[in-house]
């Protein structure tokens, strides 16, 4: 699925990832973790084209497809995700306006005929129900005078609408109380599938007992410092990241 | 010094220039050397304009008319299309009354086309809305590149009125369009709305002056803009509270997107405040795209160019919304379509 060699990437000729090599094969979902400046953010960034992330070095490909030559628009119809760790607020967007018009414009892409109207209104009413979205707020601009917790909820509530295969969740649990936190982990739960691969960026290994990685890497300095299973997580909890610091 | 008056007296220093304060960025002096020759009647048949389907009484008006006076005491919405075109160049001024009777409901909807000649153009608007009456004007100019115009309305209003405006605009060579509002206050409501898109070599100016001049007036003002290529947007909002209009609540805001380097928009939003008892504010916003929005959007899926259509045309339907009349809304969404090419 994802195949990430050797990546460099810098912002402003500094060098924020230097070398990080990671495989994700469908099915599974990774977490990176790491101490904050490692790169987790840009990693994000450099997979779905952000302006201003120039990849100076390496390869990151989906499905043996080269992802880094697309630009932000076609990575996403080719079904790569990002869930902010910040959602844009859209004044004068509704919600549901926005995600009919990006899924759309992702068909299009795909050569596949646009969805009627109808057919997306139930879509959206019984993804809204199954992530307990009140179907009204949909209708309101999207993001603009949300709630942290809505937010995330929104990117859960766009990602099960618009089926990515490949999904990266960065610090999805920041901001979340421990309800939305479930609600959103059960969203990202029911997607789980062996033909989609999660990656999820966090810092603190709670989101982790909600949504079970695979396979837990340290990022830090810029590559991959270690990986390993579910355990790895409890690890850096008890001892932090002090050692990779000292490391790098 | 105005435009008409330099007209009447075919005299180019009676127009205002930059030494005029409120004229500084639409300079008309240093513009035109010489004033065209008056325009030459029209022969053919003339244009009605966006509106005349969705009116009571359709009005059209090719070049230069005498004065002429529309009233109306309809206490049921009346829906008046104004249709003003500037065809085969020349010079001409043209000027209206339009008189809302106390507890009259009437529905303005003007327009202005200019073809591809050179003209200079001046509408003179002089507009009363009786006491507990309802005018909603909204103004969509879509003067020709080479025109030059001004149109100038003076709104006095009676107690309880309520006047709403909205002012849709592609710009022209040059072209201002002033408001003016006499505000008695005495539970009197104004909404002053407008929306410039600009490109090419384009210049649009939106001048209001509000006086409120009683207790208990309100105001609320928002015009947006989008300038392209070399074209530059002015924005000039004055409210003014005179001594002992208290409660007065008056909010303005102006917000412009700059899509090139080379576009411009200045903008002066000003509050004189006398009284002392008041609510007022203004927001003022200039600046480029939100590139963080647009990543937004892209990686979702949608390609650039949709990304910045959507976005930009919510940034203009904020104003479109508050138009009341249906009819006009719809044909301002499409202009806004139209003007934003999507």
């Amino acid at each position: 699925m994802l195949s990430i060699s050797n990546l460099h990437a810098e912002i402003d000729g500094k060098a924020i990832l230097k070398g990080l090599t990671l495989d994700v094969p469908a099915g599974e979902v990774h977490a990176i973790m790491g101490p904050n400046g490692a790169g987790k953010s840009t990693l994000s960034y450099v997979l779905t084209g952000r302006q201003g992330y120039e990849v100076s070095e390496g390869t990151a490909t989906l499905d043996g497809e080269d992802l880094l030559s697309l630009d932000p628009s076609e990575r996403a119809a080719r079904g790569v995700f990002l869930s902010f760790q910040y959602p844009l607020e859209i004044p004068g967007v509704p919600a549901l306006t926005f995600i009919r018009t990006a899924m759309n414009a992702q068909r299009k892409a795909r050569g596949e005929a646009e969805i009627t109207a109808p057919a997306f209104l139930k879509l959206a009413r019984a993804t809204a129900a199954s992530l307990k979205i009140d179907f009204e707020m949909l209708k309101r601009a999207l993001n603009v005078g949300f709630s942290g917790g809505e937010k995330k909820r929104m990117e859960i509530f766009q990602m099960a609408m618009l089926s990515p295969r490949f999904l990266i969740l960065d610090e999805t649990d920041s901001g979340l109380d421990i309800d939305a936190l479930k609600i959103v982990a059960d969203g990202v739960n029911a997607m789980r599938s062996p033909e989609r691969a999660m990656l999820v960026i966090t810092h603190y290994q709670r989101l982790l007992d909600y949504i079970k990685p695979d396979r837990v890497h340290v990022l830090a300095d810029g590559r991959i410092a270690e990986s390993g299973g579910p355990e790895l997580a409890h690890e850096l909890e008890r001892e932090g990241y002090d050692k990779y610091a000292r490391a790098a | 010094m105005s435009l008409a008056t330099a007209l009447k007296a075919n005299d180019v220093t009676q127009l205002p220039s930059k030494r005029d304060e409120d004229w500084k960025w639409t300079d008309l002096r240093g513009l035109l050397r010489v004033l065209p020759p008056p325009s030459e009647p029209f022969a053919g048949e003339a244009p009605v304009g966006p509106f005349a389907s969705l009116a009571n009484l359709p009005i059209h008006v090719v070049n230069a008319s005498d004065p002429f006076v529309i009233r109306s005491a309809s206490v049921e919405p009346y829906v008046v299309a104004l249709h003003f075109a500037a065809l085969g160049g020349g010079s001409h001024s043209a000027s209206a009354q339009v008189e809302v009777a106390d507890g009259g409901h009437l529905i303005l909807l003007e327009s202005y086309e200019g073809d591809g000649a050179d003209y200079v153009a001046n509408l003179d608007l002089k507009i009363t809305v009786g006491a507990k009456a309802r005018l909603e004007r909204i103004v969509l100019a879509a003067d020709g590149a080479e025109g030059v115009s001004v149109s100038i309305a003076e709104v006095t209003l009676g107690a309880e009125a309520q006047f709403a405006q909205t002012v849709l605009t592609d710009g022209a060579r040059r072209q201002r369009i002033e408001t003016r509002v006499a505000h008695p206050g005495a539970g009197a409501a104004v909404r002053l709305d407008g929306a410039y898109l600009l490109a090419g070599k384009r210049h649009a100016d939106l001048t209001t002056v509000v006086e409120h001049l009683g207790v208990d007036g309100t105001t609320s003002q928002l015009t947006k803009g989008v300038v392209r290529d070399q074209s530059r947007g002015v924005f000039q909002g004055r409210i003014v509270v005179a001594e002992g209009a208290d409660r007065t609540d008056a909010r303005m805001g102006h917000h412009a997107l700059i899509l090139s380097d080379k576009a411009e928009v200045d903008a002066k939003p000003e509050l004189l405040i006398f009284a002392d008892d008041v609510q007022c504010a203004h927001g003022n916003t200039i600046g480029a795209f939100d590139q963080d929005a647009l990543f937004y959007a892209q990686q979702r899926g949608m390609p650039e160019e949709v990304a910045r259509a959507l976005l930009t045309e919510a940034f203009v339907g904020e104003v479109i919304d508050r138009i009341e009349h249906e009819g006009a809304r719809e044909a301002a969404r499409l202009w806004a379509a139209k003007g934003l090419g999507l």
